[in-house]
């Protein structure tokens, strides 16, 4: 510390030099990890074992907890449940939510905070806060329990993601484009379609793929709407890990492996196309 | 003639026909959102007996139920701290560009994909009395206990929540203009100077949002609280209380008057985070200039 004091210009790069309290947040950083790679290992590990009781690892080894798994709880069901969910949530959030965010971002007219509060609420809310009273509307009316609820109910949070994904996203357009479309005599929707969805596109993407990891992973929404045969795979996996005992733990395991091994492979993809950094310019927007 | 006039005033005003574009997402956060939360409002008032209040005094007036309240903020404002300010300083020394950075960031963001099922699974296994964690420590009489209990649901919280705070606050440090750091070391900040006065206060803004975000997401454990937790004593949280009011005794009006109670508890604790936020920031501000 004052080391750095005496030497007026530092160095404009950092050094690599560990200093008592880097080495003290390095070690934190390594304790989470090595705790982190034990949850995950032990979970693995078990999912492949044959008996596992007070050793370090099991006695012996088999892949027939996943056979098990599949077959038991119907995953190739629940899957396809969780792709159907998951595909028609991001392509009506999209539908819906980017010509909002078009409106949200170009134009001023009275009520335009308002109108970005409301979008916005949803997101701050617990879903369990708002998931009771719309799961008992969505009963009432006769579309939860299947399907169309699921949907319906993961829409909540996904059409306010996606408009503040995509607003700071639209604002960075150039309106000169448009502006010179429109001169050239396009319409509406012809500069949608022809102008800014070719621009779009990588925001979209990004915005469709974390809507998708968002929706595969939401819990609390689908388990209040889902009936017997529209679970998706997280609400399967609860089910089956809350009523332990029936079901042999190791096929469990097997489950969730599956579960996250999924997620992780949407996580890489997604990483490819949205960059950790550019999450700023969306939650900027977030507060006010 | 008339109407050409009129649609001109308004057009003026900012009104046109672009502004239907937002009607389709208006109109399902409406109905999706806003319809039932004020259905789920009016229910509560509506309770089978004990008048309007009749819901929130059955749930005030039960300190079983009551006590939720407090479990829940005693397990998510610990956690939701404890994110925030681990994830301060190993964002701020990864904030430049070294090798394996992208590798880092993945690895410290994977817990997100883990799921809560998992998370609770995996800490049964390794934190439980004849996992790995208690056979390290073999020279400990009794096995430590850390699930079933406040801790096992805690460290689901952290495990979870971590990585989105770190995210977060990676990708604010990363929007702050590194020459006004720079700028600073010209005229003779030493390192803890600069984070002082020039990073934190520029970085207060994206704190307050990082933790409002990252307590919403503690804020609503049910998962981790029924798995790993002690779902009927140390944590039993709000949102177990809602849904075992609304799903297994079919309380709809007790279960929306929790509801409501959790949104309000919620919406406050935000609320005060994010007025402080602007007390910190103008008066930061104001001593930077």
């Amino acid at each position: 510390m004052t080391a750095v004091l005496s030497r007026p210009e530092a160095p404009p790069r950092r050094r690599i030099v560990a200093s008592p309290t880097s080495w003290l947040i390095w070690g934190a950083v390594a304790f989470f990890l090595i705790n982190l790679a034990g949850v995950i290992a032990s979970v693995v590990v078990n999912s492949f074992g044959e008996r596992w009781f007070d050793t370090w690892l099991p006695q012996g080894w088999t892949t027939k907890w996943y056979a098990t798994a599949w077959t038991e709880f119907g995953l190739l069901d629940v899957m396809l449940v969780t792709l159907e969910v998951a595909v028609l949530v991001v392509a009506i959030s999209v539908l819906v939510g980017v010509p909002a965010s078009y409106v949200l971002a170009r134009r001023s007219f009275p009520g335009r905070r308002l109108v970005y509060l409301l979008f916005l609420l949803p997101i701050l809310m617990p879903p369990i806060t708002y998931g009771i009273p719309l799961a008992t509307v969505l009963y009432k009316y006769g579309f939860a329990g299947h399907l169309t609820g699921v949907v319906l109910a993961n829409l909540v949070p996904s059409i306010p993601f996606v408009i503040l994904t995509m607003t700071p996203f639209i604002e960075q357009i150039d309106p000169a484009i448009e502006r010179a479309a429109r001169m050239c005599g396009a319409r509406t929707w012809q500069i949608f379609a022809r102008i800014l969805a070719p621009l779009l596109v990588p925001g979209i993407l990004a915005a469709s793929i974390l809507v998708l990891v968002r929706t595969v992973g939401m819990f609390e929404l689908t388990f209040l709407t889902a009936g017997p045969d529209s679970q998706t795979l997280v609400v399967a996996l609860y089910y089956s890990m809350s009523a332990a005992g029936i079901r042999a733990q190791q096929s469990v395991d097997a489950m969730a492996v599956l579960y996250t091994s999924s997620m992780l492979v949407l996580l890489v993809i997604a990483l490819r196309f949205v960059n950790p950094t550019q999450l700023v310019a969306r939650v900027k927007e977030d507060p006010d | 003639m008339s109407q050409v006039a009129w649609r001109h005033r308004l057009a003026e005003r900012g009104i046109d026909r672009q502004l239907w574009l937002l009607v389709p997402g208006l109109a399902c956060v409406l109905a999706l959102f806003v319809y039932p939360f004020a259905y789920g409002i009016g229910l509560s008032f509506q309770p089978a007996e004990g008048g309007v209040f009749g819901a929130y005094r059955t749930f005030f007036a039960d300190a079983y139920q009551r006590d939720t309240i407090a479990t829940t903020l005693g397990l998510a404002l610990p956690a939701a701290i404890l994110n925030v300010a681990a994830s301060v300083p190993i964002a701020y020394r990864m904030r430049g560009r070294f090798r394996g950075k992208r590798l880092l960031t993945t690895v410290l963001v994977v817990p997100i994909t883990l799921g809560t099922v998992l998370t609770a699974e995996g800490l049964l296994n390794y934190l439980g009395p004849t996992g790995w964690f208690n056979r390290l420590l073999f020279f400990v009489d009794e096995p430590i206990r850390l699930t079933n209990n406040y801790w096992g649901v805690f460290f689901s919280l952290v495990i979870t929540g971590f990585p989105f705070a770190f995210l977060l606050i990676l990708s604010y440090l990363s929007g702050i203009d590194p020459t006004l750091e720079r700028a600073a070391a010209t005229l003779g900040a030493g390192r803890r100077q600069r984070f002082q006065r020039i990073t934190l206060p520029l970085l207060a803004p994206g704190l307050a949002t990082t933790f409002c975000l990252t307590f919403v997401l503690a804020f609503s454990v049910f998962p981790s609280a029924v798995l790993v937790g002690d779902p009927a004593g140390s944590t039993r949280v709000i949102s177990i209380a809602a849904y075992h009011a609304a799903y297994e005794v079919y309380d709809y009006p007790l279960g929306s008057a929790i509801a409501v109670v959790m949104g309000v508890v919620e919406l406050l604790v935000v609320a005060i985070v994010l007025g402080l936020r602007s007390l910190l920031y103008t008066g930061s501000t104001g001593g930077k200039g």
